[in-house]
């Protein structure tokens, strides 16, 4: 019975157009069994967030997004008192004295709620993507760590909002700083790397059916070639499937020197990378002849 | 129980004493042995998602331990080192234990396999092997191996794995690369080294299981450690660490900088946020916002030693410089012996560490006729030259050993530098013990730095960045 149902997870990801890896799928699975969040981390663009996304679409859930920034407050992450409102209400005054307005203005109904308080007190399920939370400071690392052990947010002037549904909390992180042993012990961790030859080459055929297999074929094998180089940014899958697009639009047969050269920019976006991989691969190309179809 | 007859071990091994939590929480003792940080709240976490997988299926119970208990790909990489080691020992030693024996108890499969050798076709195992290679079929391959081992592998090995696995590999003629057309002429897809390495995998393990079974003891369990904590002579299996420690630096350089030298006063205020926050107390601007000070982009100028005397630690020097390139934009490098050179355009064309190296080593333009480095000279050369570019937004960092050879060191240009400069670190290879013996002349320059730091591990360099990030000066 377990195993039908990462199998099941595996397939329903693969139904909403996201053709998970095991690990990926496992942990998927588990997150909604355990109630964890997942920390997901990898190089850009292995679909880190395509598969919270995913997760979002094959469950039927809501997709409360927090897009992490350098400088990321409470005050955008969680929630802010509505001043405005506030001042109104006590500018209209009313019947009862001070203690009543003061009580009322600190009601939920002057609370503009942010992303995790939006995720935490949905009557629907959610889940919550918490997106590149290395680029933020440790400080707010600490500050998520009551949400995602207990999905609670403390309010100084309200108390404890606990959630009143289990979010399904997906981190994401480029690894471009060390987070904290607090913030990873509370999380599932998964590592999602470049995709394998065979994958990519599913995942290409599952986005653009109408790209021929010989073509596809062999834009898997320039992007891991691509790859296989020391470039400042290599091509993620988003990229790959750009390019299959573009290759359709062009109704390229076969990726010759030309169409490479004409298309490059599409995987290959820094300048001295350009320059590497018209050296590297597009020599390549040139010298084996395409074969025939 | 039908889980023998599908236990991974072969026929003989049991699965084991009523116990797993035991040999989880024995996994768990050797995982912080290799210090993986493993807490109760993990383990925990282990045996809930245990429960929810199928564990008899051996990768999803790897992945439901690795999801929970390795945090980090570092982690990740001991994690599979140790699971195979553990469970794989944990395994036989159970055999060893009960004198379980292949050759005795099962049914003399080894033996009849053994004489039979002779008759096994050797092209007609080569097929089978590439096609379960190229199908991936893991348990196939484990069979295969098997055979080839009984084939010529037992009795005749060496008893060294590593050796027999390369043996047995090439008396199967089996390369990575292109694959010669089978018989009838058909070509075939090539094997690349990967999946090579699967099938190698398989033979190496079943290989050691055949040795645990002769000599009936487990081989002594190395702690994986120790290669980590040396100096890093090979810099790609430390880039990553370095890699990793550079770009912490890059924030804290970016960000910390102007908050402790005080500009308060320059700040603008904001006046939008200001009328926001107004609303709080009424409309009265109590409490001023200021537009928030833009990071300056920091500029950096990295002076590398790169003579005879810190060779071991210029691999590192070079390692740490390559990281530095990746992130930052502003910055210039140059490498040093007699003469200064600067390196800024190696870097931002080629992106291969090696070539890198190689290429300094070639063109950089600083071995002169002694190689011995001439640190007054290079400070003279650097003031004259590049000095002027200067100010007090640069930051300098001096990767070197502040060994002179005797020649003048000319700590008082040392010092004009390091006044134009807005900060100047010293890292230097060489434990902090040795500073001022012989010819280093470490404390001259010393004073005039805003911090000297020993950095001759990736650890160091980590301590570096938080010193730096704390604002404490390191001089003592």
């Amino acid at each position: 019975m377990a195993e039908s149902s990462v199998a099941e997870v595996k397939e329903a990801l693969a139904r909403v157009g996201y053709l998970a890896d095991e690990p990926a799928a496992l942990v998927s699975y588990l997150a909604q069994e355990l109630g964890k969040p997942v920390l997901v981390e990898g190089p850009a663009g292995v679909g880190k967030t395509e598969l919270a996304k995913a997760i979002s679409r094959a469950t039927g859930r809501e997709l409360v997004r927090l897009q992490c920034y350098e400088g990321l407050d409470e005050a955008k992450a969680m929630y802010e008192w509505n001043y405005r409102k506030q001042l109104l209400r006590i500018q209209a005054g009313g019947e009862g004295g001070w203690d009543d307005v003061q009580e009322d203005i600190f009601s939920s109904e002057f609370l503009l709620t942010r992303p995790l308080m939006q995720a935490i007190s949905s009557p629907e399920p959610v889940v919550l993507l918490i997106d590149e939370i290395d680029k933020t400071d440790q400080e707010f690392e600490a500050m998520l760590l009551e949400l995602l052990s207990d999905f609670q947010i403390t309010i100084p002037e309200l108390g404890q909002i606990a959630a009143t549904t289990m979010p399904i909390v997906v981190l994401t992180s480029n690894d471009s700083r060390e987070l904290t042993e607090a913030l990873k012990r509370r999380c599932l961790y998964l590592w999602l790397d470049y995709p394998g030859a065979e994958r990519e080459m599913e995942i290409v055929r599952l986005h653009v059916p109408e790209l021929s297999e010989s073509v596809a074929r062999r834009l898997v094998e320039v992007i891991e070639m691509v790859r296989a180089l020391d470039l400042k940014k290599p091509p993620s899958i988003a990229e790959s499937i750009d390019w299959a697009r573009t290759l359709l639009l062009m109704g390229a047969e076969d990726i010759d020197q030309e169409t490479f050269k004409q298309s490059m920019s599409i995987i290959v976006k820094h300048r001295t990378d350009i320059d590497l991989v018209a050296e590297r691969v597009g020599m390549k190309l040139a010298e084996a002849p395409s074969p025939a179809g | 129980m039908s889980a023998t007859a599908v236990s991974p071990y072969g026929p003989q091994a049991d699965p084991g004493p009523p116990g797993l939590a035991a040999k989880l929480l024995g996994f768990c003792d050797e995982l912080r042995g290799e210090g993986v940080a493993v807490g109760t709240s993990e383990i925990l976490d282990a045996f809930a998602a245990l429960e929810l997988v199928d564990w008899t299926a051996r990768e999803d119970f790897r992945e439901a331990l690795a999801t929970t208990i390795a945090k980090s790909q570092d982690d990740r990489r001991v994690f599979e080192l140790l699971f195979d080691r553990y469970f794989f020992r944990a395994a036989e030693a159970e055999a060893v234990q009960r004198e379980f024996s292949e050759r005795g108890v099962g049914g003399g499969e080894g033996d009849a396999v053994g004489e039979g050798s002779e008759r096994i076709d050797m092209d007609e195992l080569r097929e089978q092997i590439r096609e379960a290679i190229e199908a991936g079929d893991e348990d196939a391959l484990r069979d295969l191996a098997r055979l080839a081992i009984a084939a010529f592998g037992r009795g005749e090995g060496s008893g060294v794995v590593g050796v027999d696995v390369q043996r047995i590999r090439r008396t199967l003629g089996l390369t990575a690369g292109a694959q010669p057309p089978s018989e009838d002429g058909q070509e075939r897809p090539s094997i690349d080294r990967d999946q090579l390495n699967r099938f190698e995998r398989h033979l190496r393990r079943e290989l050691e299981r055949d040795l645990i079974e002769r000599t009936k003891t487990l081989p002594p369990s190395r702690p994986l450690a120790e290669l980590d904590r040396a100096l890093p002579t090979n810099p790609t299996q430390d880039l990553a660490a370095v890699h990793r420690a550079v770009s912490q630096m890059k924030r804290r350089l970016a960000t910390l900088g102007q908050e402790q030298r005080g500009h308060r006063k320059a700040a603008m205020v904001d006046v939008r946020r200001t009328m926001r926050a107004s609303l709080e107390t009424g409309g009265v601007p109590l409490r001023l916002k200021y537009k928030p000070k833009r990071p300056r982009r920091p500029e950096i100028y990295v002076l590398c030693d790169v003579s005879t005397s810190v060779t071991s630690a210029s691999v590192f020097f070079l390692s740490v410089l390559h990281a530095l390139h990746d992130s930052f934009r502003k910055l210039r490098s140059f490498v040093f012996i007699e003469r200064i050179s600067e390196v800024t355009d190696v870097f931002e064309h080629e992106r291969d560490f090696a070539v890198v190296a190689q290429k300094i080593s070639s063109e950089g333009g600083v071995a002169d006729v002694s190689g011995y480095t001439d640190y007054g000279r290079v400070w003279l050369e650097f003031l004259t030259e590049i000095s002027d570019d200067l100010d007090p937004r640069s930051t300098v960092i001096v990767l070197g050993d502040a060994r002179t050879n005797g020649r003048e060191p000319h700590a008082e240009v040392f010092a004009q530098v390091a006044e134009r400069a807005g900060r100047l670190f010293w890292l230097n290879p060489e434990p902090k013990l040795y500073w001022n013996y012989g010819d280093s002349v470490m404390a001259a320059y010393e004073r005039h730095c805003d911090g000297a730091f020993e950095c001759w591990t990736t650890r160091h360099l980590e301590n570096f960045v938080n010193v730096v990030a704390g604002g404490v000066p390191a001089a003592e």
